[in-house]
Order: structure tokens, then C-alpha cells, then sequence
């Protein structure tokens, strides 16, 4: 094996595995954000564009096709992602703990000197993953979150994801969990973006003021959005559709 | 002045160590940290006692031999000073100061504050330097060399391998010091040919010594007392990249330098 199939063996070549799936994952939350605003156009836009992401690309493409690559490559980034930072967190553990005084505090005084969202990385990730999971099984399979039968499947072709959401978002632990969730996901993105650039080389003195913006950016774009859906629903701002 | 130290004693690589407190009433705020541990030295040679073990060597700022984490801070409270150059003026009377040693895989403790650093010679080994035929020194000028690279390479040159960003690195991680020794040359005409496998080799060989791996969280600059900046290690994760695309695989010797 050689050439880019050979980063995996480096602690570098698996930071830039990182970075590639990481940019991957930031162009999904931006564009899941960017869709999910078109609940505040109303019932019939949002479920249009529910049915219409099976439609991409047709007809060169058949139904659902793209949206299933688009699927798999989300699954393999997520994967190649979480895989990365497991293997890279046992390494840095390796060598943290060793000396350590007690488990991994490493020094008596631990004085920290950069940013917080740095040391968020680990957990914050493994909170996102927790929730994706739970998002999934609650608003897209209805399995979790819901009274019985209040949950609508898509029939023939006709999908009622903006009900769904209304529905979803009216208990307040939900919702907390939801909004809480998207501080992490700031925060991640926050270190994750600017990391990225970092992490490919792409990055110095003189750019790096810029990257930080752009990772604030993103951050703020990605969270404000993504809070105020379930704070719409559950303040009343977006109701049930009739 | 008078002082609380908090020191780790630990008398060799295999027995576990403690904090002891010390208490020292003759400290000068003129001394420079490490003559004020040879004062606590003095008192506790008079008492009897076995005297804290830590490196030192020029106590210039120039040697790279002094280490300490001082209240959890890798070369103690002031931005860009080795421990040595720390003086007590930074410091208040009655103050309790911490000291440890760096903590890190590859760096065992060899006794008290001293640790065994020779790893980053390893890395070096594995591909901080140019193989080229050296000779008398060449006259000036005879390989151009820009100005803006010349600078660079000196401010990455600066690195003393002291090890504070190991210390101060939240995953234990090498990557400014094998950033720094990889950026040095490559930003001169004469480590061009090396410069990809160099990456690779030194890469592999930091992993391989156990240390953990950069999340860029930036602590390691912080701490620099040469101010290396994280550009550097942005340099070496691109030259790695490129080593990655062009096929090119750790050159044999990497391991073997560990051995030897």
C-alpha cells in the first residue's frame, strides 16, 4: 500500500483523516441547518423539501439514489472520524497518564493557557454522537420522543416531517437535550474548523486570525440556527399544520 | 523572602514519588529560581537530607537543560524565559510554589526533577539534519537564501529541546519540538532534497517514542520559552501530506536509531 491509503499509520496521517471526514461533517450541519430553515416557510415547503431531497439529481439519477451516496459517504466520514480520534485519544493517554500523580492529572496545579473549547473535543464529540443517535431514532424512524400514533411515517411519496417536528419538540427535556447538544456542536466546530486548516497545512500566521473568524462564523451560523427550531416550536412560534 | 516549596521527590525511575514540603527563609528576590533551589539544597545538605535532584546547566537560556513545572506551569510564570532565567522577583513573599518534573511517556523520571529527555535525540536522529558532505565552512552568500526564509529558519533554529511543550501539551505530545527541528531546515535550499522523507522519518519516530498526538490546542507555544510558533507544525503536518502522496515510507533506521 502506498501513497495517501499509508496516512493511516502516523499520528499526523490520521489527524488529516480527522481534518478530510471533519470538513465532510461541517458541510453536512451547514447544509442540514440551511434545509431545516425552510420550516419557518410553512408546512407545505418544509415537507416539499423533504420529499425532494429523494429527488436530487433526477432523472439521470434514480429515486433516493444520491441521497444514498450522499448517506454513505456521511456514514464513512462519521466513522473514519470517530476511529481517528479514538485511536489518537489512547495514544495522547499513553503518554499523559505515565507520571501522572494521580490518573491523568498530570500536574498538581493544572493551569490552563488557550481556549476552552480545545479540551471540549473528546466529550463534546462523544455527546454529538450520543445525539445523533437519539436524533435519528427520535424525528427520523418516530421511534423515540413520541405518544403513540403521533408519529406520521411518509405515504406513498408524501412526507410530514414539519408536523413531526412540531410534535417533537414539545417536551422540554427533548428540547433540552437538543439545545444543550448545539452548544457542544459550537464548540466543536469553534476548535474543529480552524483545526482543520491547521491540521492540513493550510495554515500560518497571517491567515490565522481569518480561519479563527471563519471558524466563529460557521459556529454561530450552525448554532443559532439549529437552536431556534426547537425554541420556535416549543415557544409557539411554529405550530401544528392543520 | 521567605518561601513553601512543594517538591516531587522521587528517588528513582521504579519507585512511585511524592510531593514534599519545604521551607526556605533565604531566598533573594534577585536569585534566579534555580539558585534559589540550590539555597533550599544548601539547608537541607546542612540538615542532612538528601538534596533535590534537577537539571540544569548554562543557566543562560540557552541550554535547553533546565526544565520544572512550576504551579503547573512549564518554566514557570513568565512568557519566553527557561526556569533558569525565572527570577524570584516573580514571586511574592510567603508565596507556596509547586515544582515537578515534565510528565510524559517518553520522558521517564530519572530522580526527583530530572527526566530523561534523550528521546528527542532519537527523533533527531531520525531525520533532523541534511546529508550532505560537510568540509570547511562554504563562503557567505554562495547559496542564496531569502531574507523572510533565512528568518524563519532561525526563529525555528531557536528551539533548545528543552521539552516545555511536552510538558504543557494537555496529550503529551512532541509535535513543536519535531516541528521546530523539521521546519528549520526546511525552509533553507540545503534541506529541500531530505524534506518529505525528513517528515516521515520524524513523524514515525516521534509516534514510536511514545509521546501523544497534537489536538492543536496551542499550550505548547504558549509555554516556548523561544517562542516557537504553531506554524511550524502546520509546515510539517503539509510536508507530511505530501510525503503521504508521494509514496513515500519511513526509511529504514528510524527504529533502529532507538535501539542504537
Amino acid at each position: 500500500m502506498t501513497g495517501v491509503l499509508t496516512l493511516y499509520r502516523t499520528s499526523v496521517g490520521k489527524k488529516v483523516i480527522m481534518a478530510l471526514s471533519g470538513f465532510v461533517l461541517v458541510g453536512f450541519v451547514l447544509f442540514h441547518m440551511y434545509g431545516n430553515l425552510k420550516m419557518y416557510q410553512g408546512p407545505e415547503a418544509f415537507n416539499t423539501y423533504a420529499a425532494g431531497l429523494r429527488e436530487i439529481g433526477y432523472p439521470i439519477f434514480g429515486h433516493a439514489h444520491l441521497l444514498w451516496v450522499a448517506r454513505l459517504g456521511l456514514i464513512a466520514a462519521v466513522v473514519l472520524h470517530i476511529w481517528a480520534a479514538t485511536s489518537l485519544t489512547i495514544q495522547s493517554r499513553k503518554s499523559t497518564t505515565a507520571n501522572a500523580v494521580s490518573g491523568i492529572r498530570r500536574y498538581g496545579e493544572q493551569k490552563r493557557q488557550t481556549s476552552y473549547a480545545a479540551y471540549t473535543m473528546r466529550y463534546g464529540g462523544l455527546l454529538i454522537l450520543l445525539f445523533i443517535i437519539y436524533h435519528l431514532l427520535h424525528l427520523t424512524f418516530g421511534v423515540v420522543g413520541y405518544d403513540a400514533g403521533q408519529y406520521q411515517h411518509p405515504e406513498n411519496g408524501e412526507y410530514f416531517v414539519y408536523n413531526n417536528v412540531v410534535y417533537g419538540f414539545q417536551n422540554p427535556l427533548i428540547v433540552g437535550f437538543y439545545l444543550i447538544t448545539m452548544i457542544f456542536l459550537g464548540l466543536h466546530l469553534f476548535h474543529g474548523v480552524w483545526s482543520m486548516f491547521q491540521t492540513l497545512g493550510l495554515n500560518n500566521a497571517n491567515y490565522t486570525g481569518l480561519l479563527r473568524g471563519l471558524a466563529i462564523l460557521i459556529a454561530t451560523v450552525v448554532v443559532l440556527g439549529n437552536l431556534s427550531f426547537p425554541i420556535a416550536v416549543f415557544v409557539g412560534l411554529v405550530g401544528p399544520a392543520v | 523572602m521567605r518561601l513553601t516549596l512543594k517538591v516531587w521527590r522521587q528517588k528513582n525511575r521504579n519507585t512511585p514519588g511524592e510531593f514534599r514540603t519545604y521551607h526556605t527563609e533565604h531566598a533573594s528576590p534577585d536569585m534566579s529560581f534555580l539558585e534559589m533551589l540550590d539555597v533550599v539544597n544548601q539547608e537541607l545538605i546542612l540538615k542532612g537530607e538528601e538534596p533535590i535532584a534537577f537539571d540544569h546547566d548554562c543557566r543562560e537560556g540557552i541550554c535547553g537543560m533546565c526544565s520544572l513545572m512550576i504551579n503547573g506551569i512549564a518554566h514557570g510564570p513568565k512568557q519566553a524565559v527557561t526556569t533558569c532565567q525565572l527570577h524570584m522577583r516573580s514571586f511574592k513573599d510567603g508565596d507556596t510554589i509547586t515544582v515537578e518534573p515534565w510528565r510524559a511517556g517518553a520522558f521517564p523520571i530519572i530522580k526527583d526533577l530530572v527526566t530523561d529527555r534523550s528521546s528527542f535525540d532519537r527523533i533527531i536522529q531520525a531525520g533532523g539534519y541534511i546529508s550532505a558532505s560537510t568540509g570547511s565552512a562554504p563562503d557567505g552568500n554562495t547559496i542564496p537564501v531569502a531574507k523572510v526564509d533565512a528568518d524563519k529558519a532561525m526563529d525555528a533554529a531557536a528551539c533548545i529541546g528543552c521539552g516545555a511543550c511536552v510538558a504543557a501539551c494537555p496529550n503529551g505530545s512532541a509535535m513543536l519540538f519535531t516541528a521546530a527541528k523539521a521546519a528549520h531546515l526546511s525552509f533553507l535550499p540545503q534541506g529541500q532534497t531530505e524534506r518529505y522523507q525528513r517528515a516521515i522519518n520524524m513523524v514515525t519516530q516521534h509516534d514510536e517514542e511514545g509521546f501523544g498526538n497534537c489536538t492543536n490546542i496551542g499550550e505548547c507555544a504558549v509555554v516556548c520559552p523561544k517562542e516557537i510558533s504553531l506554524d511550524t507544525i502546520a509546515r510539517l503536518n503539509r510536508d507530511l501530506v505530501v510525503a503521504a502522496l508521494k509514496g513515500l515510507a519511513p526509511s529504514t533506521g528510524v527504529s533502529e536509531a532507538k535501539a542504537g
